[in-house]
């Protein structure tokens, strides 16, 4: 890989360690809370798998939700500030290309993304076991999953004049598709109609092949999962190229 | 001698400006070229073309043969450009955003280049510090420093001296010209005339988003301004044969047209066979200010 893509990797992860505190802990702190809120309201209430405490049931879907969120608001935060500010013109005046450019911003955002999942992970075992019953699918859907929103945020980073539409972004699209993934709850405990809508939802993929790393019981077959989440994020890499290449929004 | 900077019918419009319309332009390598124009002539617009910021609507540019959108990665490595917003990465250092930059642009262990940078912006003292804690001239010089970093053969500074104080504009040409002294080529935009006409060899003016002057800045000063020799008499009188000279006279003064510096000792010699003495001389010449303000209100005829 070239000195220009590693630089320019390099530069975006040490952007958010500075200030890691913000970019990492307070994500995990958040995620915890979902985790003591939830299980304290209904632990007693809620068996959703043969077996497995709600406390731990909730567990891969905070990780995930909150990796995928983390992995949304590193890239797309970063290229508004620094369109914004005006210093985006430090990346596009060297002779990185948009494939480099794009894969700077993408690695970058997946590590955001790791770190945190990680946070709440190793947090979240000070309140409940977990197995990990097949790391591997857990991998393959962090990383399918991690590069469809880190795709959605550098292209919402890019299409973003300012602060203000990122946030509608996050608000009106982010969090309701994880909120609404499965997180909390096992869909079958859903009526038929919704039960079919989360089914359009693709977080909910993302969501419940995850949790079938570690429990090895998913509310739909992890293969179906992975048919769905890895066509998305190859698309949505395609279209971020597409912008980049195009100059959208970056070269008028 | 190679072209520095070559433009061919370079046009863009944006949606609602028709900001250049069909430049034509060669700067060879070298040169010490100043690029200059009223807001709104088109000036950024051409750089940030050169620089790959904006694409051009039509015609081409390249840097040292290389064309800006065809062969950008190769354009981009020989170009090196100052920006005139005051932009910086309140995240980084100075010494960080400088080896940042290296690295962009394929270069690792920088920082022997980057020391000396430093210390001949007189930055040697900030480099631990955070670029947001830098007052407005010291970011101005972190961004030439970033602009240096990969020793472009051809540098481009857009107003780089705007809201800049006496000494950094002193030690920036100083720096500027040394590096002009060792072959690579300067390209300037500035408000101030007076540094173009100090430093550049060449310029060109635009109106408009067209070049409607260009040529060397003597030819320009001698073509848009005339020299005037001012001259106290005893007595106060001039020679027939002067009087064809004659274009003014102010109180006791007489204003002669002087076209070349030459005609001065014919003038004296005249002077001095008639017996008239000269009590007080002076000689001016338009600036090139003037010149400008004469060309932005005449507009083209002299390209």
């Amino acid at each position: 890989m070239s000195v220009g893509f590693r630089t320019l990797l390099y530069k975006e992860i040490l952007r958010f360690v500075k200030v890691l505190v913000q970019t990492v802990g307070a994500p995990v702190l958040t995620a915890l809370l979902y985790l003591l809120i939830f299980s304290h309201a209904l632990a007693e209430h809620v068996q959703v798998y043969p077996g497995v405490h709600y406390t731990a049931f909730l567990m891969p879907g905070l990780i995930l939700m909150t990796a995928l969120q983390n992995a949304f608001a590193n890239a797309s935060s970063s290229l508004i500030q620094s369109k914004v500010t005006g210093n985006i013109v430090f990346v596009l005046l060297p002779p990185l290309s948009y494939l480099e450019f794009f894969l700077a911003y993408l690695i970058a955002a997946l590590v955001r993304g790791f770190t945190v999942g990680l946070g709440v992970l190793l947090v979240g075992l000070l309140f409940a076991d977990l197995e990990l019953r097949h790391p591997m699918w857990i991998l393959a859907f962090a990383l399918a999953s991690g590069a469809v929103f880190s795709c959605v945020g550098i292209m919402a980073g890019i299409w973003a004049n300012q602060y203000d539409n990122l946030a509608a972004v996050q608000n009106f699209i982010v969090m309701p598709l994880t909120f609404l993934s499965g997180v909390f709850y096992s869909i079958h405990s859903l009526s038929p109609f919704w039960q079919s809508v989360s089914h359009l939802n693709p977080v909910f993929y993302m969501i419940d092949g995850f949790r079938y790393g570690f429990f090895g019981q998913a509310d739909v077959d992890p293969w179906l999962g992975l048919a769905v989440v890895t066509p998305c994020a190859l698309l949505l890499s395609g279209f971020a190229l597409m912008m980049l290449k195009s100059g959208y929004k970056l070269r008028h | 001698m190679t072209v520095a900077v070559r433009l061919r019918g370079l046009e863009k419009r944006f949606p609602k400006v028709h900001a250049l319309r069909g430049v034509d332009l060669d700067i060879q390598e070298g040169e010490f070229f100043a690029l200059l124009g009223p807001n709104g002539a088109g000036k950024t617009t051409l750089i940030s073309i050169l620089a790959g910021l904006t694409r051009p609507t039509a015609g081409s540019a390249q840097v040292l043969g290389h064309d800006v959108v065809g062969d950008y990665r190769e354009a981009r490595r020989r170009l090196g450009v100052v920006p005139q917003e005051l932009v910086y990465d309140p995240f980084f250092t100075v010494r960080e955003t400088l080896r940042f930059q290296s690295g962009y642009f394929g270069i690792r262990h920088n920082d022997a280049w980057i020391d000396e940078l430093l210390a001949n912006l007189g930055l040697s003292d900030k480099a631990d510090t955070y670029t947001r804690q830098l007052s407005g001239g010291m970011k101005r010089r972190v961004l030439v420093a970033q602009a240096l970093v990969h020793k472009p053969p051809v540098i481009v500074l857009d107003e780089p001296t705007a809201g800049v104080d006496v000494e950094l504009r002193q030690s920036l040409w100083t720096f500027i010209r040394r590096l002009n002294g060792e072959g690579h080529t300067i390209v300037l935009t500035t408000h101030y005339l007076e540094e173009a006409e100090s430093l550049c060899a060449r310029v060109a003016m635009l109106k408009e988003g067209r070049i409607i002057a260009l040529d060397s800045t003597a030819n320009l000063l001698r073509a848009g301004g005339e020299r005037r020799l001012s001259l106290d008499l005893v007595p106060p009188a001039l020679p027939a044969s002067l009087a064809a000279r004659l274009t003014g006279r102010a109180g006791e003064r007489f204003i002669l047209d002087l076209p070349e510096f030459a005609d001065l000792e014919g003038i004296l010699a005249t002077l001095r066979e008639a017996g008239i003495t000269v009590r007080d001389m002076s000689v001016s010449q338009a600036d090139l200010e003037e010149v400008f303000l004469r060309f932005m209100r005449d507009g083209e005829g002299w390209a």
